[in-house]
């Protein structure tokens, strides 16, 4: 039974971390190239455990998420849901596909998310964001394999399902 | 423990409860997002969470603080020798200006009352430090560790040594948000200071310059030239430093000038900055003026000079005729 809580808990604990390094800030020079943790996060337990990752959890994170950052309710909790909707979708097919193909399909996730951001952003009013802005999906698909590696080897050896 | 996987994940999973449910939830946020923009509610559900957000935020400021910590800690000590020798040439030089300027602004001040004006060259500041958290607006925001129990409010212009970083934006109880003059959607009115010509000065898309985007084509505007809050408007004090000009070029359409301007402020390094708490002017126009001549308490006393002016308004009166 206990195992089934630290489970629990290592869910819940990867899930804040993720929240948290989205609000640490980098040094200037390498602020663009911070990543969008929560979704990466989210993507990795979308994939590797659906029933804990349903539409509503995305929903959450991302009004939780939303209330940290302050910019609008409502944007993140938007742009997860539609992130997790077409992971669950095509889990299936994304789980057995080498990781050089899954990193690539990460890439058009992040991406499509920056688009949607971008769309929310000006909808709402806000200028059009620098060149840079557009680094960040491309480190966040870089990083996927060794992410999706590490929390794979501590899973493992923490023996959570 | 293996759990029940089968049924809940089709290979071809297509099924129109779950594209339902992602209309609901989408249809969801984005009414939030309508509401949240009008009304601005997310402000207030985040004091109502201030309990939860504060700690968290004080939290992942941790990192940055303790490289600021660490950096000082391993600094070599002849770099902190030399910085410390490079401060006190700085403390002395100030001293010395401030020393030369306090007959000035005494005179000035007597002068000003004399003129029975508000302005006045007094600061009533107060010191807050940049908590390192990233609200994820680009970088156009910066996070204090002052809130409304510290008395801040929305609106109180914010500086550091070298100029006007900008203004606060929302305040929770113990944190502040802090809306840089860099932000694209903010506006400071300057003066510059070699012509006094007044302008409006905009954040930039790049997120580090100010843009002045009319400026007459036949005003006399030149690359170096020092930008300085004007005062209107009454957000700001007059007479801060904002910034440098860059660059002067005309503009596409040809009707203006378009200048950009570097800002005075370390925007990206200060880690302590001043919050003003004048509220330079009350706003609207001023009130009517009293009766001219100077103040009651400041007119000269009735024995010494006093009959001179009785004499002069006497005949003016016409009380004589």
């Amino acid at each position: 039974m206990s195992r089934a809580r630290l489970s629990q808990w290592w869910f819940i604990g990867t899930l804040a971390a993720s929240l948290l390094l989205m609000l640490v800030p980098l040094p200037g020079v390498l602020e663009p190239f911070k990543p969008y943790w929560p979704a990466l996060v989210l993507l990795y337990w979308a994939l590797e455990s659906e029933d804990r990752v349903s539409l509503g959890l995305a929903f959450g994170v991302g009004l939780f998420a939303d209330l940290l950052d302050g910019v609008l309710l409502g944007e993140q909790a938007l742009r997860l849901c539609a992130l997790v909707f077409i992971t669950v979708h095509f889990r299936s097919r994304l789980r057995f596909f080498p990781m050089w193909q899954q990193a690539l399909a990460v890439l058009a996730l992040l991406l499509n998310d920056r688009i949607l951001l971008l769309l929310v952003r000006m909808l709402a009013g806000a200028s059009l964001p620098p060149a840079s802005w557009w680094i960040s999906p491309f480190v966040g698909a870089a990083l996927w394999p060794f992410l999706f590696l590490l929390l794979d080897d501590l899973r493992a050896r923490l023996r959570i399902q | 423990m293996a759990r029940a996987r089968e049924g809940s994940s089709p290979l071809f999973a297509g099924n129109a409860a779950g594209t339902l449910r992602l209309i609901v939830y989408l249809a969801l946020a984005v009414v939030l997002m309508v509401l949240d923009q009008r009304n601005g509610w997310l402000w207030q559900l985040r004091s109502a969470a201030s309990a939860v957000v504060e700690p968290v935020y004080r939290l992942a400021g941790l990192p940055a603080a303790g490289v600021r910590t660490l950096g000082v800690a391993f600094a070599d000590r002849q770099l902190l020798t030399s910085q410390n020798q490079r401060l006190r040439e700085d403390l002395l030089l100030a001293n010395a200006k401030l020393n030369r300027m306090a007959a000035v602004a005494e005179q000035n001040e007597r002068l000003r009352r004399l003129l029975d004006t508000q302005h006045s060259l007094k600061l009533n500041v107060q010191l807050a430090r940049v908590i390192g958290v990233d609200l994820g607006a680009y970088r156009y925001e910066l996070t204090l560790n002052m809130g409304s129990r510290d008395g801040v409010e929305p609106g109180q212009p914010v500086i550091d040594a070298h100029g006007v970083m900008g203004q606060v934006k929302a305040v929770l109880p113990h944190t502040a948000v802090v809306m840089l003059i860099t932000d694209p959607s903010h506006a400071i009115p300057v003066t510059i200071a070699r012509t006094g010509l007044r302008t409006v000065a905009y954040g930039s898309r790049d997120g580090d310059q100010l843009s002045l985007p009319n400026l007459p084509l036949a005003a006399d505007v030149r690359v170096g030239d020092k930008l300085l809050t004007s005062g209107i408007g009454g957000r700001f004090p007059p007479g801060f430093p904002v910034g440098r000009i860059d660059s002067v070029a005309p503009a596409p359409t040809g009707m203006f000038q378009v200048a950009l301007a570097t800002p005075a402020a370390d925007l990206d390094r200060s880690t302590d900055v001043l919050l003003l708490h004048d509220q330079a002017e009350p706003k609207g126009p001023p009130d009517l003026p009293l009766p001219a001549g100077p103040p009651q308490d400041l007119a000269p006393a009735a024995s010494a000079s006093g009959s001179a002016p009785a004499v002069r308004t006497g005949p003016a009166g016409g009380a004589l005729r």
